[in-house]
């Protein structure tokens, strides 16, 4: 499957991962429309954590031993079968956060309205995520697994 | 006789998983479900969810409609085996039917406790609370006799999230608790507080450090209930929530050996050849301590049934040792806990934050340099990187000073683990 890598040593921080993470999720897909009026009801489902000199984006890992699927509760976590991604299926998502218990990268946040797992979806429909893409310096990148 | 490759008695969480273990390895091999259940796999712990109408009945199914048909499995569903025979390779039901086996997995989970001194437990309106025919049986007896008050016997996890889903109905419930505290075994002093105070805010009564003695009735039906410190307490429903005991019974003299549930080694192998036991019927190693214990908690059970289903098929997955761990809602209050709530010994530490009127709290218990449990009250984010930290038993000395603070993240914590995680192959 392919995977977004994580290159720490390039990130310079600037976080243009978390604004087209948040508008590529909101409703309008319109960043002005996205900040203004969705800021309330839309997350960016990537992170950029940054201490001193050192910053880096994170995303679901999209674990190959997904600790979140094994507490989800209701079945609401998936693997789709296809593209490896880990998925949350939102209709059978009560928020009852065994996901966020579970998850070593602390990637999965509480949704906006408290009740449902708001995760990276590798951008379904997208050959490449709006992260990957808008990064200035390639420090989010979408390899393939075996590439190492 | 019909025969199956691999046979598993149980439908929850770790017969789910094991199924998915085995055809991980084995696409092929005949795989035979039998569980005295007639539901399609289903969310237990959603039953109380059911019962206070947050899902519906789509909504409870653990696995789609079509899951069995999709990775091949043959169900026989209403059945309840009562023993096993690890010489024959057979196992037997209630109805009489002999099964055979290649390989056997025994997920039949736990049975609700109803304590022998309680008289009058056998009135209607007394219910244990773990399936979902329980949830049917709770609701129907709601509608047709009008019940407006409820006692609930047990402060853990289900009488929590029964009185939640009483609450929802509309029915003033009072929560029967023997420990001077609810959500003793799950929580410290200071988060069970916060959630009696939620609780209480919520309209419920708590009344800990007593229990019911005696169920009273009117006519066969529950009116009231007795309790050990004098009082009684009307009411028109009795919850049982006392806990669950591993159901071992199927095994009793069979050369499957127990202890207070059936032990098992690290690739979930039971003392009996080819017979293997996985979810909350099963005692194995616990992270922690190292001793073999039943830990009857969600993520645990499917774990465990992933390991036992891969190595019924001849793979060799190991077991690394069971965390306590609850991440549990309290009247709209998220809660997390994980592993050693309060410290012991010598060696531990604790590190706090406390902010009672915003029902705000966080707490780190410290061994030497590991963490070893944690508290999490309101402020929930981000706590799997703790959990983490203690499954994988990191040095955290250069980070202590941190693990309290808001900046705390996974860019926080040890290079060569965060590469780890980063990497998501997974951090076992």
């Amino acid at each position: 499957m392919k995977r977004i890598r994580i290159y720490e040593e390039h990130c310079i921080g600037c976080g243009l991962c978390e604004v087209h993470c948040l508008v590529q999720h909101s409703r309008s897909r319109k960043i002005i429309r996205a900040f203004r009026e969705e800021r309330d009801t839309v997350l960016p489902r990537v992170q950029v954590e940054r201490d001193g000199y050192l910053s880096f984006a994170l995303q679901c890992r999209h674990c190959d031993d997904a600790l979140c699927i094994e507490a989800c509760m209701t079945g609401a976590m998936y693997r789709d079968p296809e593209t490896g991604a880990v998925l949350c299926d939102t209709d059978r998502c009560v928020g009852c956060w065994m996901c966020i218990m579970a998850c070593p990268a602390g990637a999965i946040q509480r949704g906006t309205e408290g009740k449902v797992a708001s995760k990276c979806d590798l951008c379904i429909g997208q050959d490449v995520p709006v992260c990957v893409i808008n990064c200035p310096n390639e420090a989010i990148v979408l390899e393939d697994d075996d590439d190492e | 006789m019909s025969d199956a490759k691999y046979l598993i008695i149980g439908n929850s969480a770790a017969a789910i998983a094991a199924v998915s273990g085995i055809r991980e390895v084995d696409p092929d091999g005949t795989i035979t479900l039998v569980a005295r259940e007639e539901h399609h796999t289903y969310s237990r712990p959603l039953i109380t969810y059911l019962l206070g109408g947050k899902v519906d009945e789509e909504g409870m199914l653990y696995r789609p409609a079509d899951w069995y048909e999709r990775v091949g499995v043959n169900t026989i569903l209403g059945a309840e085996v009562t023993s096993v025979d690890p010489q024959a390779h057979t196992v037997t039901t209630a109805d009489g039917r002999t099964l055979g086996y290649e390989k056997l997995l025994i997920a039949v989970g736990g049975t609700p406790i109803v304590p022998r001194d309680l008289q009058g437990a056998d009135a209607a309106g007394v219910f244990t609370f773990t399936t979902w025919d329980d949830a049917h049986a709770i609701r129907q007896y709601i509608e047709e006799h009008g019940v407006q008050l409820a006692v609930v016997i047990g402060g853990g996890l289900i009488g929590l999230k029964s009185v939640e889903a009483l609450v929802a109905l509309g029915i003033r419930t009072t929560v029967v608790e023997l420990a001077d505290r609810m959500l003793s075994a799950t929580f410290d002093e200071t988060a069970s507080r916060l959630a009696q105070k939620r609780l209480a805010e919520a309209g419920v009564e708590v009344r800990c450090g007593t229990t019911a003695t005696e169920l009273l009735s009117e006519d066969g039906s529950v009116v009231g209930a007795k309790l050990s410190d004098g009082d009684t307490v009307p009411c028109e429903l009795v919850i049982l929530a006392i806990g669950v005991l591993p159901a071992t019974d199927l095994v009793e003299g069979s050369a499957v050996a127990t202890d207070r549930g059936i032990l098992v080694d690290d690739g979930m192998r039971t003392s009996a050849e080819d017979v293997f036991a996985a979810g909350d019927v099963a005692q194995a190693r616990a992270l922690l301590c190292g001793t073999k214990r039943c830990i009857a908690i969600f993520p645990n059970a499917y774990r465990q049934g992933a390991i036992a289903g891969r190595n019924m098929a001849g793979a060799d997955a190991t077991w690394d040792g069971g965390l306590v761990m609850n991440s549990v809602t309290v009247v709209d209050m998220p809660t997390i806990s994980v592993g050693v709530t309060e410290a012991r010994g010598e060696d531990c530490e604790e590190l706090s934050e406390l902010d009672e009127d915003a029902y705000s709290y966080r707490k780190i218990v410290l061994e030497g340099d590991r963490i070893v449990g944690a508290v999490f009250v309101g402020e929930i984010d981000r706590a799997g990187i703790i959990t983490g930290l203690i499954r994988e038993r990191i040095d955290v000395s250069s980070v202590r000073e941190m693990l309290l603070t808001d900046d705390f993240g996974l860019i926080s914590v040890p290079a060569e683990y965060r590469r780890r995680v980063l990497s998501g192959t997974g951090v076992q």
